[in-house]
């Protein structure tokens, strides 16, 4: 391209502003709420990421002859039944349920987004298939389809995802087709069809930015329920298989030991909970942020 | 008459009014000191473009200040009291019952849920005012004073069931219902056709002077609010422009920026023939779901580098016409001929150089432009798409396309929220532009304009189609926006082609009669237009009956 540049007279048109500034500067400008979320799930991100370097002994590492210890500078959460150190099983149940509830998470939102879009498009008889379907799954009660889904096939970490994420991209679907329906009738996704544009240009040039705000908000509530379903489920006994360390598990495991007044037990449901609150604080301040709704004063 | 109600008791005295607007956490001062006078029985017309600060006024004077504005200085003194010393109690007292509001989009304002009469009587039930039952009689007594068809069960109706014009003369009754001192008319009709206008601005007109109602009547239409006002004021930047009686204010203007706001009005193109047709629409019929016909045995031509009008009021098959010829809507019967050759019935038979010759132009740049989308990428789209331009090369010729439609290359990166409601029309016209176009198909597109703005656009077009050479399918409901632009004119009336024919023939008299009756209805710059029209109609039918 810059061989052309002397030749002509040809101005160079200039490049894209970038947006790591704009990104700054609503950074600053976020409440306090928000910015403990942001923190929270920054410390979460970090704990699964380092997990194996953080914690002091292995995840399945049997550290001591005495199942159940209490607290100590040894083991700072004691140990569990088997005699596994709480603290390192706590972090790498970070790395686990984190992971896997990410991975769930976006494949519910591939499949139920995209489907919605699709349905939203084309309208018709393959709209009415579509939702007819995901309404014939969403009678199902959630937790007893998955935990039936669960013992056919196996409770694999694969297994785990792919049901979970099936099961979700239903209500991600029908988020997804309501929000778009009020995209495609705008007359610049006709055009769009006038200029000659292939579905995928409509799809994801047209249609999807539109819809980004809200669906970047589903993705965080989603993000937590599936989270929750999938400790439950561990909680349960279907989920992720020992000896993987997760909290669900964990709470189960432990529960007896909430009877001798130790609260061992409630960390791992703890850090579900945090967890839970802060994707759920900054999702609030996205919403808000994105809906331009402004404070009365 | 009118001499007498500008000179009664004061009933409204705004003095030095500020007003600030909220826009990324900044204030800025949107009304700048504005003051107005407002006696019994007068009607005050508030008149200028949009963001002029007209809307925010006429709230201001109810003492309401929209969420995100907020009055930061001076006085307003309703009757002697000062709304804005006043508790929020108290002004809600004053709201409804002494002073009213009717908003522009009747069909948005009327909650879709309840019957008409229960929403007209609401205000003055709750008020106590009156009881259910007179409120009842009462509200169906405004509508035989509005005019409305069928008075004694027009309000059993749901709002769909109505028509726009009826909705916004149902407006005015709940409006009426508590006898107000004062009514706030923000653009009651914009809205509507210019054949329904005219009866809603009668029914308001009379009903105002029955009651002897104060009245504010904002507008962008001077010849609108020549019919409705006593004295007018132009406002501009929440500033005052000027402000006189209607009649001097009509004949001797003394801004510059007053004459500005009938800018169209004073433009007028001689009409060019042209023997090579570009485009022909041969005895087409289209429907709806196969049932609903919408058009019937249309037939148009359209010759190159010409502009030919097609006017109607809505539901006249206007836009159907431009969806049929674009292929989103298939005809039932007939065929549109490109150069020449039938073109595929279908959008999705037709090929990449066929959609790229026809480019259309929608009413509504808002929703026409992709909220997520750069001006940079608007534009360089179909270069890409058609002619396989890329990176530096698509982006010079987007420059080019900004240079042509008169806009500077500093928006390239600006998103569409970011633009005027000019710039977006205009950034519109360079998309369609880019195509390289043999006609483009212009969908009302500067019915959402202000005047100043569409004489711009409409001189834009005319530009470049001396450029390029381009044809126009104009359809339009404003007569004279025709008069500014077009070559031939089409008058379409329920699915059908009226008349059509060069631009003199068809708006020089004999009419058939609906071309009559649209372009009589067209308001004109003289404050006796609606009077003397009224009277010219009403012996008309006298005559018939005779």
């Amino acid at each position: 391209m810059e061989q052309t540049a002397p030749s002509a007279p040809q101005r160079v048109v200039k490049a894209r502003r970038t947006v790591a500034q704009n990104i700054w500067r609503t950074l600053k400008k976020a409440p306090y709420s928000a910015w403990f979320g942001m923190i929270v799930i920054a410390l979460y991100i970090f704990v699964a990421l380092f997990a194996p370097w953080i914690a002091p002994y292995g995840e399945a590492e049997i550290v001591s002859q005495v199942p159940f210890d209490v607290w100590s500078w040894t083991h700072w959460l004691g140990t569990d039944q088997l005699g596994r150190d709480m603290f390192t099983r706590l972090l790498y149940g970070a790395r686990n349920t984190l992971g896997i509830a990410l991975a769930t998470t976006l494949l519910a939102f591939a499949i139920g987004g995209g489907l919605g879009i699709i349905a939203s498009i084309f309208r018709g008889w393959i709209d009415q298939l579509l939702s007819r379907a995901v309404d014939t799954l969403m009678a199902i009660p959630q937790l007893i389809f998955a935990l039936i889904l669960l013992s056919i096939f196996g409770s694999s970490v694969q297994n785990l995802i792919i049901i979970i994420a099936v099961l979700d991209s239903t209500r991600v679907f029908r988020l997804a087709r309501s929000v778009a329906m009020n995209v495609v009738v705008m007359d610049y996704v006709e055009a769009a069809k006038l200029r000659g544009e292939k579905l995928g240009w409509i799809l994801f040039k047209e249609v999807l930015p539109n819809i980004m705000p809200t669906m970047i908000a589903e993705f965080g509530l989603r993000f937590c329920f599936v989270f929750l379903t999938i400790s439950a489920l561990s909680f349960l006994g279907l989920g992720i298989q020992p000896p993987t360390a997760d909290w669900g598990s964990m709470v189960r495991e432990n529960a007896t030991l909430i009877t001798y007044n130790d609260i061992t037990p409630l960390i791992p449901a703890g850090a579900i909970a945090l967890l839970t609150v802060a994707v759920n604080f900054v999702v609030d301040w996205f919403l808000h942020k994105t809906s331009g709704l402004r404070d009365e004063k | 008459m009118k001499s007498e109600r500008t000179k009664g008791e004061v009933l409204l005295e705004i003095r030095d009014l500020k007003i600030e607007g909220q826009s990324d956490d900044v204030w800025h001062e949107i009304v700048k000191g504005v003051g107005l006078t407002l006696r019994r029985g007068e009607v005050l017309g508030l008149i200028g473009e949009s963001g002029a600060g007209k809307s925010t006024i006429g709230l201001a004077a109810m003492g309401f200040a929209r969420p995100g504005c907020r009055i930061t200085g001076g006085s307003i003194v309703f009757d002697g009291m000062d709304l804005r010393k006043a508790s929020e109690e108290e002004r809600r007292a004053l709201r409804g019952s002494r002073i009213a509001y009717v908003a522009q989009s009747a069909a948005a304002s009327f909650n879709p849920a309840h019957r008409i009469i229960d929403q007209t009587v609401e205000t003055a039930v709750g008020h106590d005012v009156r009881p259910r039952n007179e409120a009842e009689a009462d509200a169906k007594d405004l509508y035989t004073r509005l005019k409305l068809p069928n008075p004694a069960t027009i309000g059993n109706r749901y709002p769909h069931q109505v028509s726009g014009g009826q909705l916004q003369r149902a407006m005015t009754a709940m409006a009426m219902s508590c006898r107000p001192d004062l009514i706030i008319f923000d653009e009651p009709t914009t809205a509507l056709d210019v054949t329904t206008q005219v009866d809603v601005l009668a029914a308001m007109r009379d009903i105002v002077e029955q009651f002897n109602t104060a009245a504010i009547y904002i507008t962008h239409d001077l010849a609108v609010v020549a019919q409705m006002a006593h004295r007018i004021m132009v406002l501009r930047h929440g500033k005052l422009v000027e402000e006189a009686p209607t009649r001097e204010m009509l004949t001797q203007p003394k801004e510059a920026y007053t004459k500005t706001l009938w800018a169209v009005r004073s433009l007028a193109m001689p009409e060019r023939t042209a023997k090579d047709v570009v485009l022909r629409i041969h005895d087409v019929d289209a429907t709806y779901g196969g049932v609903i016909k919408v058009l019937e045995n249309v037939t148009v031509q359209v010759p190159r580098g010409r502009t030919v009008a097609v006017v109607g009021e809505s539901g006249s098959g206007k836009s159907t016409l431009a969806r049929v010829i674009t292929g989103l809507l298939p005809p039932k019967k007939g065929e549109v001929y490109f150069n020449g050759k039938p073109l595929p019935r279908a959008l999705k038979d037709r090929d990449k150089e066929t959609l790229r010759r026809v480019q259309m132009i929608y009413q509504s740049a808002d929703t026409a432009l992709n909220p997520r989308q750069r001006v940079r990428d608007v534009i360089g789209r179909p270069l890409e798409f058609y002619l396989g331009l890329k990176g530096q090369e698509r982006d010079r010729k987007v420059v080019e396309l900004l240079e042509q439609i008169e806009l500077s290359e500093d928006l390239i990166d600006r998103f569409p929220g970011e633009l005027s409601g000019g710039q977006k029309q205009r950034i519109c016209i360079a998309r369609a532009l880019a195509a390289d176009p043999e006609l483009i198909i212009c969908d009302e597109v500067t019915s959402a304009l202000d005047q100043i703005v569409q004489e711009g656009i409409l001189k834009l077009l005319l530009k470049l189609q001396k450029e390029t050479n381009v044809s126009y399918l104009f359809i339009t409901h404003d007569i004279a926006t025709v008069r500014a632009i077009a070559d031939e004119i089409v008058v379409m009336y329920q699915g059908r082609v009226v008349q059509q024919g060069l631009k003199t023939e068809v708006l020089s008299p004999p009419h058939p009669a609906y071309t009559e009756l649209l372009l009589s209805s067209v308001p004109q710059m003289d404050p006796d237009w609606l009077t003397h029209l009224l009277e010219k109609r009403a012996a008309a039918k006298a005559k018939v009956k005779a």
